[in-house]
């Protein structure tokens, strides 16, 4: 493994940990305000022990997720110095309102973990919010930094100088909106699955029935909105890639030949030397429709990027794939769901249907990695889109594979510790109440 | 603007070696108790800092993010020639920050608790040690931009008697700040006594190793000594920090809380800055060069926008942090709801 390699993995890993943490540190809060809301509104004990249990969640992940970040926040230079040494002054501006965000999120946090029984319940309530609206504040100023990377702007690009630096029109670059909004829908998607997940599966067991299901019942029903509302983000997204990054649209879609009413290639094997998609469904003009809005539009082709500007198409090709798959399955999922809430039906309460939803744990998290794969490979070779490339960006110091595997060993640890945590504080929720048996299963 | 931001920068430096050093001194003290007073200052620890450790650690993320927007040239040099310090620096950060929350949260008491304990009092220890050789490898002359062999590229300008004294120097003074912080914090007059001798140690300790720093440092050709004789603000701020200590031994010698706190808190001020001045202007010195504040500051804009961004986060930011610490100083948490 050479050092670029060894420094795009090592930044791969680091940011598909972090985006874990960030999304449900991000997420769970809401969750945890509502249940509190809840509690506030009707005093039933349920729900402030679910609130209780939900908040210790946050704490071990906004504790994982911020160091996490730290780490980012210093591996940006230990592994890209060239880059951060002209991109800093340009998009910093989004970092310097998030460090302000995520304080307040770790000052909100401590009232709120610390603050029961201490402070007026309205106000001990409204630190709680405080954490998920700062929490999410910070992750789209992060996104809006990731985006402009996808589509630089506020400065002019001279003979290599980096010339008249607009670090406002910097932060709200043509991508920020787009990448944001979809980026925050997958975190609920991701959360409210996963979390729902976990509570499906409890619910089978058949212990705390009334408490799962208090907690199914929200968090699922966040994530089942932010599930039907994706796809419309995801359609902003594919417009503005098309017209932005149209090599990274290409390989998204293995699309190797420029054409008029091009057609939207399913799955599929893409065979780079030949370039050609084996054993894809292709859907006529789709794809002009979906980039364009025009199903006999021009969509651009790889063959218009030259060789050395090109992505990897195979990874992102499947990334996406995978990406938009699972997003189907959950956006199916959550319309059965909400339907059955809506009309009463009994079916949600099935077994069979609370294993299936328990099965789709990780399918939103999958997307999210998938999504990031697309987005950040689909860039390559540029750190900077047609501004710097990857390789021109890294660090001159040898010997990156060996903080790579230093840096993996961390992650897999702490994801280790971090699962058996979870593990003991759920077995532990079912130790405290042990509620009668409930019949409606 | 750009005072305003250099400003900042120093407050974030200042602040995280405050209450980020406190709470290392604290898993400094728990490292070198023994007996049930390890115990009673884990508990304590977690009574006095539970709910404002993660904004205490914030102020690194700020320093680091004004670093990075403002003064680009330091951040990326630093990050080349310093990786692999800084690198264990954040080995140091990331343990230390999830085994203090996990020993907490972990609802079952078993064997993981003492893995818990061992990687929060080892990389207490182990992260204010990084973070001195990282300044005392800035301001050493130690890093040879030059240099044409890994060993001396990477690891030689750390890896040195200057930067260790400079680390074992701010690892006591992490030590002595908790120490006199968690005397106010001790349930019992016992413990309270205990704190305050364990003070003294420290401040001991302190000295000497402060000492040891100027002894290296001359030996070593890094005239701090000379270098603070022409810079008069670094000079009276030694004197000062110096002053202080009587004045800080009679404060615990007479049982005063605050006191001691507020010349705990002067003294790092004045050895920040005894530091800081005697560099002027530079902010790193490498062999070959220095790299200054001025010189290294990104462009207008960047700086305007960003002294705007810290001066409204800070009208956030402050008034809350303020709230918090005030709250939970006027009802501390209480150890038994823990468990």
């Amino acid at each position: 493994m050479d050092d670029l390699m060894a420094a795009r993995s090592q930044m791969a890993l680091s940011l598909g940990f972090h985006i874990i943490f960030a999304c449900i540190g991000m997420i769970m809060p809401f969750f945890m305000a509502i249940s509190h809301y809840k509690y506030l509104k009707t005093g039933k004990d349920k729900y402030k022990t679910l609130t209780k249990a939900w908040s210790k969640g946050v704490a071990i992940f906004f504790v994982t997720g911020a160091v996490s970040g730290t780490m980012l926040s210093f591996e940006l230079g230990l592994l890209w110095p060239e880059f951060m040494k002209h991109a800093g002054p340009i998009f910093g501006m989004p970092f310097s309102l998030e460090g302000t965000a995520f304080f307040i999120e770790a000052i909100a946090l401590g009232f709120y973990l610390y603050g029961w029984e201490k402070f007026r319940p309205w106000f001990h309530w409204f630190t709680g919010v405080v954490v998920g609206v700062s929490g999410l504040a910070s992750g789209i100023l992060v996104v809006a930094a990731n985006a402009w990377m996808n589509s630089p702007a506020g400065f002019d690009y001279i003979d290599g100088q980096y010339l008249n630096i607009d670090p406002i029109a910097a932060m709200f670059n043509d991508a920020w909106f787009s990448q944001a909004l979809h980026m925050i829908l997958a975190a609920f998607v991701a959360t409210g699955f996963a979390v729902a997940g976990i509570h499906a599966w409890m619910l089978t067991k058949g212990k705390n029935q009334e408490i799962h299901r208090s907690a199914l019942k929200i968090a699922l029903t966040l994530g089942a909105v932010a599930a039907i509302l994706q796809p419309i983000s995801g359609d902003i997204s594919a417009k503005d890639v098309a017209e932005r990054q149209p090599a990274k649209l290409a390989a998204m879609e293995a699309h190797y030949h420029t054409e008029k009413g091009a057609p939207l290639i399913i799955g599929g094997i893409p065979d780079e030397e030949n370039k050609t998609v084996n054993y894809a469904i292709k859907i006529p003009g789709a794809l002009s429709f979906l980039a364009h809005g025009d199903f006999e539009a021009e969509v651009i082709g790889l063959d218009q990027i030259p060789a050395d500007e090109q992505p990897p198409v195979t990874v992102t090709h499947f990334a996406f794939q995978i990406m938009v798959a699972c997003g189907m399955i959950l956006m199916l999922t959550g319309i059965t769901w909400l339907f059955g809430q809506w009309r009463k039906k009994s079916y949600i309460h099935h077994p069979s249907y609370l294993k299936l939803i328990a099965f789709l744990t990780p399918l939103g998290f999958i997307a999210v990695e998938a999504g990031w794969v697309v987005t950040e490979v689909g860039r390559q070779p540029w750190i900077l889109h047609g501004i710097m490339k990857t390789e021109d960006a890294v660090t001159p110091m040898p010997g990156i594979v060996w903080s790579f595997i230093l840096y993996s060993l961390i992650y897999i640890s702490l994801a280790g510790i971090v699962s058996l945590l979870l593990y003991r504080q759920i077995k532990n929720l079912d130790k405290t109440k042990n509620e009668p048996f409930a019949s409606n299963t | 603007m750009f005072y305003v931001v250099v400003a900042f920068l120093y407050v974030s430096i200042l602040f995280y070696l405050l209450f980020g050093g406190a709470d290392f001194g604290a898993g400094i003290i728990e490292l070198f108790s023994r007996g049930s007073l390890k115990e009673r200052t884990r508990l304590l620890t977690y009574q006095a800092i539970g709910p404002i450790w993660e904004a205490n650690h914030m102020w690194l993320i700020i320093a680091i993010v004004i670093l990075f927007v403002g003064f680009p040239e330091i951040y990326t040099f630093t990050s080349v020639y310093l990786h692999i310090p800084l690198s264990l620096l954040l080995v140091g950060i990331i343990a230390r920050g999830t085994a203090f929350i996990f020993r907490h949260y972990d609802p079952v008491e078993d064997y993981f608790q003492k893995i818990y304990n061992a990687i929060f009092v080892y990389s207490s220890f182990m992260t204010p040690f990084f973070l001195g050789i990282l300044a005392g490898t800035a301001i050493s002359g130690r890093i040879d931009t030059e240099a044409q062999d890994f060993f001396s590229a990477y690891i030689q300008p750390w890896l040195g008697w200057f930067p260790v004294s400079v680390g074992l120097f701010t690892v006591v003074l992490c030590g002595f700040m908790a120490a006199v912080y968690l005397i106010g914090e001790a349930n019992t007059v016992e413990d309270r006594d205990l704190f305050r001798q364990k003070a003294f140690r420290m401040n001991m300790l302190a000295v000497v190793s402060g000492a040891l720093v100027f002894l290296v440092g001359e030996l070593q050709g890094i005239r701090l000594f000379t270098e603070l004789l022409s810079h008069p603000i670094g000079f009276i701020a030694m004197i000062a920090a110096t002053l202080a200590l009587p004045i800080t031994w009679i404060m615990l010698r007479k049982k005063k809380v605050y006191w001691p706190r507020i010349m705990v808190g002067f003294q790092i001020t004045m050895i920040l800055l005894t530091l800081g001045a005697s560099q002027h202007p530079d902010f790193i010195i490498f062999r070959n060069g220095a790299i200054s504040l001025e010189g290294a500051a990104a462009g207008e804009s960047t700086i305007f926008s960003l002294a705007m961004a810290l001066l409204i986060g800070s009208l956030f930011i402050l008034p809350a942090l303020f709230y918090l610490i005030y709250s939970f100083q006027k009802q501390p948490v209480s150890v038994k709801k823990l468990n």
